[in-house]
């Protein structure tokens, strides 16, 4: 079976500074692949990639058979195929929490203003947020900003999800409560890339660890091939690292 | 059992209290002193009572005062089109200065000539330039009336101004505001329309006021066209009974006009800042 998102020989350079090395990767559909290594070795470069806000040095990228890569593709309709979850939630400010989950799906999707929040009040409420649809953003904590964030991504019917370091602004008690939404939402099938340095979490929902190193796949492997039993030394140390600072 | 201050937190408060009367007394005390300096250096000037009599005078002021708030009406009229104006030529004029596409670079390029122009002129030199140039060009279907060629000159001089205005604040939306609107598949006109626009407007509406607010009175330099404004009204009685006082008149109006507007701005600077402060940024 085809892959629903592919990735083949990517690279991606700032000015002399190579990031992305010939990375290829497949992403089959309802998988949840998380991509591990240290800052700087170009996670969230690669993520920024996939939805195509970083343009590409050379290779190609498949969704769903087509090659979104190619030169004067309608980017904006391959973003909202694409579902995209940022660090710093990016909600927008100045919209209550129904409002910014509706306005893709109103202006992109074209829904009426009627269906679109519909959709939008039923999905706070399969995630427990229902009595905060006509709040704003900023009374919101953290978590609950990000739950809104994964929700309002999740609102355009994507054919997958990019989750980039959704958690590494948040305190331990509120990840626990992003972690939840996004095992709901693997339990139901969506397929998802997800960057993080949460070792526990990604042992528990991967299907596949990637472990990225100065631009390049280093390892690839199940959860229990990658935290078990390391191949590279590179791969050792960066657990290690991550053991010593409680991490592991 | 019920909460009582300590013999400590006791003092503490009396001696708060006597602190912050002697401020009060300090303050009285400097404000009378400095008022009385003043009041004695131009009550005891050489020609106080020729000003007096000239800049001052009642009967000439309740005179004056039905013509120049005749006149007050026209600028009410000439800034109310001013401001409409004002603000939707600012606006296109900084959505064309933010734009990236290569189509438009002669928008782009026409928009940074028109402020730079525009901000660097002096007011008046525009007012003259439109209101005695263009009548000269003597084209049938342009009017040449005083107060809408010099409404043009107000347009056309603080519109660069405000577009500069906006174009800051919509530079200083967040780019990842931007980037969270492409990322769910806003194109780039919808992103501008309903996410950084919204931002971009509300946080430069003090700044926004502010221009307005000197719009209003410098909507009374249209007078040098010959328009019968507050200040021109004013002229007219001062050219008849050789008294300054109408002017005075006229200023006055002026500034009750700014006030509303300048206490609005007060006002929703205020409600901004502790707005921010509750979000506990910055």
């Amino acid at each position: 079976m085809k892959p629903l998102f592919q990735i083949s020989n990517l690279r991606k350079s700032f000015g002399t500074n190579l990031v992305l090395d010939d990375v290829s990767i497949d992403f089959p559909a309802q998988s949840t692949t998380v991509i591990i290594g240290a800052s700087g070795s170009g996670k969230s470069t690669l993520m920024r990639c996939m939805n195509l806000l970083e343009e590409l040095d050379d290779g190609q990228i498949h969704l769903d058979g087509s090659d979104i890569s190619a030169y004067g593709i309608e980017i904006d309709s391959v973003r909202a195929q694409i579902g995209s979850v940022f660090q710093a939630f990016n909600l927008f400010p100045h919209l209550s929490v129904l409002d910014n989950i509706t306005l893709a799906p109103r202006l992109v999707q074209k829904l009426k203003k009627e269906t679109a929040e519909k959709l939008a009040l039923e999905l706070l409420k399969r995630f427990g947020l229902e009595d905060k649809a006509d709040a704003f953003p900023n009374l919101l904590s953290g978590g609950q900003q990000q739950r809104v964030a994964i929700i309002r991504a999740v609102a355009t019917n994507p054919k997958f999800l990019l989750l980039d370091e959704v958690t590494s602004a948040l305190d331990p008690v509120l990840i626990a409560e992003v972690l939840t939404l996004i095992a709901e939402l693997k339990s139901e099938g969506m397929t998802m890339v997800i960057a993080t340095h949460e070792m526990g979490f990604a042992k528990k929902i991967a299907d596949s660890v990637i472990f990225l190193h100065h631009g390049r796949v280093h390892e690839t492997g199940t959860p229990a091939q990658i935290f078990e039993a390391p191949q590279s030394q590179e791969l050792r140390d960066f657990l290690g690292a991550l053991h010593q600072a409680g991490r592991l | 059992m019920t909460y009582q201050p300590s013999s400590l937190q006791l003092q503490r408060e009396a001696a708060k209290r006597r602190a912050s009367r002697r401020s009060t007394l300090i303050a009285l005390a400097s404000t009378f002193a400095f008022g009385t300096l003043i009041a004695v250096v131009i009550t005891g000037a050489q020609g106080y009572e020729k000003v007096k009599a000239s800049f001052f005078n009642w009967h000439y002021a309740k005179q004056a005062l039905p013509s120049v708030a005749h006149g007050l009406l026209l600028n009410l009229r000439v800034l109310v089109m001013a401001e409409f104006f004002v603000l939707l030529l600012g606006l296109l004029i900084a959505i064309a200065r933010t734009t990236t596409s290569p189509v438009l670079y002669p928008l782009r390029l026409i928009a940074t000539i028109y402020t730079d122009l525009f901000r660097g002129l002096p007011l008046l030199l525009v007012l003259l330039l439109v209101g005695l140039g263009i009548p000269g060009l003597r084209i049938s279907w342009i009017p040449n009336s005083a107060v809408v060629l010099g409404t043009v000159a107000l347009v056309l001089t603080y519109s660069a101004y405000v577009a500069e205005v906006i174009r800051a604040g919509i530079e200083g939306v967040n780019p990842t505001q931007r980037q969270a609107a492409r990322a769910l598949g806003l194109s780039q006109s919808q992103t501008l329309e309903h996410v950084v626009l919204p931002q971009a407007l509300r946080n430069v509406t003090p700044p926004l006021l502010n221009d307005l607010v000197s719009l209003q009175k410098d909507s009374g330099l249209i007078s040098v066209l010959g328009a019968v404004d507050a200040i021109r009204a004013a002229g007219i009685q001062t050219a008849q009974s050789f008294n300054f006082t109408p002017y005075l008149v006229a200023g006055a109006l002026f500034v009750l006009l700014t006030i509303p507007l300048t206490r609005f701005t007060d006002w929703l600077t205020r409600k901004q800042d502790s707005r921010q402060r509750a979000q506990g940024q910055w």
